[in-house]
């Protein structure tokens, strides 16, 4: 049976965006929830690279490689590469954020477990 | 208990949602219309060969514009958290950090400038190959992480990141209103001439802006490392 490769990575995707909700609803250490979010959005990251893809298609990059006449069925979709691109810098600002919390309540409650944070619990 | 049966049965929600979604996924046997015409007239209109830097400095140059605030702004608040809880709650056993060792600092001082060409070489030729400011930004950051790593006493020159970077936000808008005055909209790069196909100097304004934005992600991102060695 012949699995095409964008469907191969889709699912790696989508694992590891479940992995990363386990991890962020399961966990009570905040540094390892903040590591189910990282996984979360390098899963999502990947889901969306690979519904760009299309088979046989490389990078975007008119070029020597890829001649002009037979770009449009060589390259894979430049759109969805570059929203990636834009998430990750936002998952990488929005990680910072969380880090920098984290310092925060390490320096206030002198631990790092999210059952130590009781006064904003409902 | 109750909250371990939910997370359970989220999750297998969640899976069964994700299997279909990835048996039945059928990979698109063509380019869809809007990317079509990035891939057939991009390189016209923007002289760019890598049409992702086309799409991300010119097609779509205003998500990238609101990107780089959220950057900054993540930034600002990374700073104004860690400066908040600078004066207290610091325990006295925090001790000196101790420095690494000499192998690690001898390599480090081989390796920063290095990396750091590096860095530029890839923000500066994001128009013609894979990489781009963002990226190129981030090998700046990760060069300036090994020297906190081999020289944890090190410290950053603030007023001259702060200056560079503002800097740099202030002429990426200001090279995004001159291409509303001179060329056809806001980002637009046309306002310099295209220049040969494929050559360093080429595309217009794109080179300009990656590397604006290089500077402004490069000194963002080490200044939020130095915060967090602090």
């Amino acid at each position: 049976m012949d699995i095409p490769i964008s469907t191969l990575t889709l699912g790696t995707g989508l694992a590891l965006l479940l992995i990363g909700i386990w991890g962020m609803l399961t966990r009570k250490n905040i540094i390892r929830m903040i590591i189910g979010f990282s996984l979360m959005d390098t899963g999502i990251h990947i889901v969306m690279v690979s519904i760009g893809y299309l088979s046989g298609g490389t990078a975007p990059i008119i070029n020597g490689a890829v001649e002009r006449a037979t770009a449009l069925t060589h390259v894979v979709d430049p759109i969805p590469s570059a929203l990636v691109l834009t998430a990750i810098v936002i998952g990488l600002g929005i990680t910072a954020v969380m880090l920098a919390f984290a310092v925060r309540i390490h320096a206030s409650k002198g631990s790092l477990s999210i059952k130590d944070c009781t006064e904003s619990k409902w | 208990m109750i909250k371990r049966l939910l997370i359970l049965i989220l999750l297998v929600l969640f899976a069964r949602m994700f299997y279909d979604l990835t048996v039945h996924y059928q990979e698109p046997a063509a380019l869809s219309p809007l990317a079509t015409h990035y891939v057939a007239e991009g390189p016209d209109e923007l002289g760019a060969p890598n049409l992702v830097t086309s799409v991300v400095v010119t097609y779509r140059g205003l998500d990238t514009l609101g990107e780089v605030t959220v950057l900054f702004l993540s930034a600002a608040v990374v700073g104004l958290l860690l400066a908040l809880g600078a004066g207290e709650g610091r325990p006295e056993s925090a001790a000196e950090p101790s420095a690494s060792s000499e192998l690690v600092q001898t390599l480090a001082q081989y390796l920063l400038p290095i990396i750091l060409l590096f860095g530029t070489y890839i923000f500066v030729n994001g128009h013609l190959t894979p990489g781009g400011g963002f990226q190129g930004g981030a090998v700046i950051a990760s060069g300036v992480l090994l020297l906190f790593l081999a020289l944890p006493r090190a410290g950053l020159r603030h007023g001259l990141l702060a200056l560079l970077e503002s800097l740099s936000g202030f002429g990426y808008v200001l090279v995004g209103l001159l291409g509303l005055v001179l060329a056809g909209g806001f980002l637009d790069n046309r306002f310099l001439p295209l220049g040969d196909y494929g050559s360093l100097f080429s595309a217009g304004a794109i080179p300009v802006i990656y590397t604006l934005i290089g500077l402004k992600v490069g000194t963002e991102l080490s200044s939020v490392l130095e915060r967090f060695k602090q």
